[in-house]
């Protein structure tokens, strides 16, 4: 079956407090090299005939929250 | 930008020049009504100490209520209702972060968060489907916001109240509370002085979230609200717990002039404003501004609502030790500018951005007092005549009040909080008619709640008002506590419509009046207007939130009795002139007859304060098992709650000369239900003393599990189940 993955991350401009987390953390850690993360989500979908309409539908009922993220999605299969 | 040609006229005016687009940016935000009060402040000054703070000293040090032992109380409400509507979780948490800023830059720390919230419907049927569904996502998204934020930044949400009416679809209303604990000898200021002294930016870091909140705020939401998304703004609880630690740490150097939060127009207000109220300037250096992306303008910068920031100014010399406590908590501090004379300047990349007297931004606001009108609706509600009424059936007209989701249990709502953090809280929500807390430090208690009816207010704005004044402080008294200052959150439509500006006027009046009689100063508050969208305007709802003290909390009341048995009484003040049975626009006529119809009954408010006397006497015997003010529903739910509350049975026998519905549903103001395990001489003489009426109406008894009423009984099982599955059962649907 294809497999659909949605990928989901904060709008650019948002505050990401988990993702500056990790930035701060890795800069301990002596990585200094590192000035910024972004943290998102990924999701795998498994669909039958996946039609890009009802994926998008999907994204912007549930999957994501258009006020604050945003997506995009693969399918492959 | 939301100015209009007049007041861009009045700009070109008080400049003698053309506006740099930065310096319009700041005149819009600064002169919005969120900031800048243009259709309130006239009507405001019916608050006297507001109007005597406009005129004296500033409104700062108004807000802080001495409650002995050295130590002082500060609480304000703020309303996050536009950003709440576009993005319910974060636009409710970043209102509770918000206010506790607010709190904790006047010295204070946050105690306790209290919230008022308004929904469209969210039972089916009620609108369109997809009205309801979406009246249901704002609701649970907006309480998981308030439950998240609290919880992370350890203050404890401890009471509050929830109402859903179809006028507040598309229109939600979310005001958050905060009170705070303070020494009285260590209270801050927000006025800049001392020029030269160095301008230190504190928290998190600045991006472009939140541009141009407080001009969307004083918006109306259209149609085009998805594009105004870019404002939302993103909390992050955890680095306002580290604020607050830092800040009150900060704070005890010494070494802090001034401070205030960066809230509503960020940058922009805490410079215009701190300069202003201090009659200085400031020199600002952008570039030195903590930013998440740099290539950020200095329009972007002065306008950005990110949150958890604050500005300070600190003593010449002295920033090094402010700044290592706030780096020491991994928070940003740098001085981005120095206090000044004249101007204050905002220069980026080393160009001159806006260079303005601070006080043509704070005071030269234009006011504007609309036409008021007098709407036919409220005409036809003072005719509304109840003789034409069937009796209902009272069995199941309680039941029905009860899963009603405006009077059913809202654990659902306050078991996703967490109300004990602290460790201060004594009455817990839905054990009293206010919340209570025991200070360590002091062994006296304060008690505080949330109240507003939009439904009274907008069939008759004055008597709605004093209303509001009267339940809130009948809630504190009912715990013990002597009801002793208010504020207030104010929300209403567009000022501009004559029948919203009259019912926003005539409830402010109302409300100043009763707090004048109840002597209960209003000593701070919020304004929102334009609470409309294409689906109308929200009911006017004014609210109250009310702080009282009691002289030794462990002597605080609930609503449940603890006792296995005793004797109830009915304490009322005497001289209430009824109006339509007590059933105009209450619950019972609109959830039993399905009409939004009829006249409040105007509490007599010189009554109501000497019934909150009585109340605080009598619970300082501490012979009083419990105390109910009647409300919502009447004496029928006010007795359901008790019996629901203590789970004893009550058997209760009222004398009256009125029609059954309004004895056991009408919402007559000055009644309380009070407990003891046998009547207590003392207690009567002095209800009689202070011009009350005080009769025994019946029994409480554990090993009972009926609520009997006159000839109407009910098992405490079914109103149970009314009660308490109502909410969860909707929100699981």
């Amino acid at each position: 079956m294809p497999k659909v993955y949605v990928f989901v991350t904060l709008k650019p401009s948002l505050l990401d407090s988990a993702g500056r987390t990790v930035a701060d953390s890795l800069n301990s850690l002596g990585y200094n090299e590192v000035a910024g993360a972004r943290i998102g989500k990924l999701i795998e979908l498994e669909i039958d005939n996946p039609s890009e309409e009802r994926i998008k539908q999907m994204c912007d009922r549930l999957l994501a929250n258009p006020v604050i993220e945003d997506y995009r999605f693969e399918v492959v299969g | 930008m939301g100015l209009n040609d007049f007041e861009y006229g009045r700009i070109l005016e008080l400049l003698g020049r053309e506006p740099t687009l930065t310096e319009l940016g700041m005149f819009a935000v600064m002169w919005s009504e969120h900031c800048g009060y243009k259709y309130s402040r006239p009507v405001l000054a019916y608050f006297k100490k507001y109007k005597e703070a406009m005129e004296g000293e500033g409104l700062e040090n108004a807000g802080i209520v001495d409650i002995g032992d050295g130590l002082g109380i500060t609480m304000k409400i703020e309303s996050h209702n536009h950003p709440s509507a576009v993005e319910p979780h974060q636009g409710a948490a970043t209102g509770v972060g918000g206010i506790i800023r607010d709190i904790l830059t006047m010295g204070a720390r946050p105690i306790a968060s209290l919230n008022s919230l308004r929904f469209g419907p969210i039972r089916d049927g009620e609108e369109d489907a997809s009205i309801v569904e979406r009246n249901r996502y704002l609701f649970e998204h907006v309480v998981e916001g308030i439950g998240r934020y609290g919880n992370c930044v350890g203050v404890p949400t401890v009471g509050g109240e929830v109402v859903f009416d179809r006028r507040y679809s598309g229109n939600p209303l979310v005001n958050a509370m905060c009170v705070g604990l303070l020494r009285l000898d260590e209270v801050t200021t927000a006025a800049a002085a001392g020029v030269g002294n160095p301008v230190i930016y504190l928290g998190s870091a600045t991006g472009k979230d939140g541009i141009h909140g407080a001009t969307f705020a004083s918006d109306a939401l259209g149609e085009d609200s998805e594009e105004k998304r870019p404002n939302v703004q993103i909390g992050d609880p955890f680095a306002e717990k580290l604020l607050i630690e830092a800040t009150l740490e900060a704070l005890k150097t010494g070494a802090i002039v001034a401070i205030q939060d960066m809230g509503a127009a960020g940058l922009t207000c805490s410079t215009i404003e701190m300069a202003s109220k201090g009659g200085v300037g400031m020199k600002v250096n952008l570039d030195h501004v903590p930013m998440r992306e740099n290539d950020m303008t200095g329009y972007e910068l002065m306008l950005s609502e990110s949150q958890e920031r604050m500005l300070a100014v600190a003593a010449n010399g002295r920033e090094h030790e402010v700044i290592d406590i706030f780096r020491k908590w991994g928070l940003k501090a740098e001085v981005i500018g120095h206090v000044s004379e004249g101007n204050t300047e905002v220069t980026r990349h080393g160009v001159v951005e806006a260079s303005v007297p601070a006080a043509l931004l704070t005071d030269h606001c234009p006011t504007y007092t609309p036409e008021a009108v007098v709407p036919d609706y409220y005409r036809s509600a003072v005719a509304f005549d109840i003789s034409t009424l069937p009796v209902a059936e009272p069995h199941g007209a309680l039941l029905k009040l009860l899963s009603s989701p405006n009077i059913a249990s809202k654990r659902w709502v306050f078991r996703q909080y967490d109300q004990q953090v602290q460790t201060q809280t004594v009455i817990l929500p839905g054990g009293g008619d206010a919340a209570v807390l025991a200070p360590r430090g002091t062994t006296k208690g304060i008690s505080v709640c949330v109240d507003g009816n939009g439904r009274q207010v907008y069939f008759d704005p004055y008597v709605g008002g004093q209303l509001a004044v009267c339940e809130a402080a009948r809630n504190v008294a009912c715990t013990g506590a002597r009801p002793v200052a208010v504020t207030d959150g104010l929300n209403y439509g567009n000022p501009q419509r004559p029948h919203v500006y009259w019912q926003f006027r005539e409830s402010v009046k109302g409300i100043a009046d009763a707090c004048e009689t109840m002597g209960t100063p209003v000593i701070s508050g919020n304004v929102s207007f334009y609470n409309e969208s294409e689906l109308g305007e929200v009911l006017p709802t004014p609210l109250v939130g009310m702080l009282g003290v009691l002289d030794d909390s462990s002597k605080a009341v609930g609503i449940a009795p603890t006792s296995e048995s005793g004797s109830i009484f009915l304490v009322s003040v005497m001289s209430v002139e009824v109006r339509q049975g007590g059933l105009g626009a209450t619950e019972f006529l609109h959830e039993v007859h399905g009409i939004d119809n009829g006249v409040p009954t105007a509490p007599d408010v010189e009554g109501e304060r000497r019934l909150c006397d009585f109340l605080v006497l009598a619970a300082s015997s501490g012979n009083l098992e419990f105390a109910h003010d009647l409300s919502d529903g009447g004496l029928a739910v006010a007795a359901a709650e008790v019996a629901l509350a203590g789970e004893c049975g009550l058997n209760l026998q009222v004398s009256h000369q009125v029609r059954q519905d309004s004895l056991l549903f009408g919402e007559v103001p000055g009644r309380v239900l009070i407990g003891m395990t046998e009547e207590d001489s003392g207690i009567r003489e002095s209800a009689e003393r202070h011009g009350l009426t005080f009769e025994a109406i019946g029994t409480w008894s554990r090993r009972a599990s009926t609520l009997t009423i006159n000839e109407t009984s009910w098992t405490l099982d079914h109103l149970r189940s009314a009660y308490e599955n109502s909410i969860p059962s909707i929100m699981a649907g």
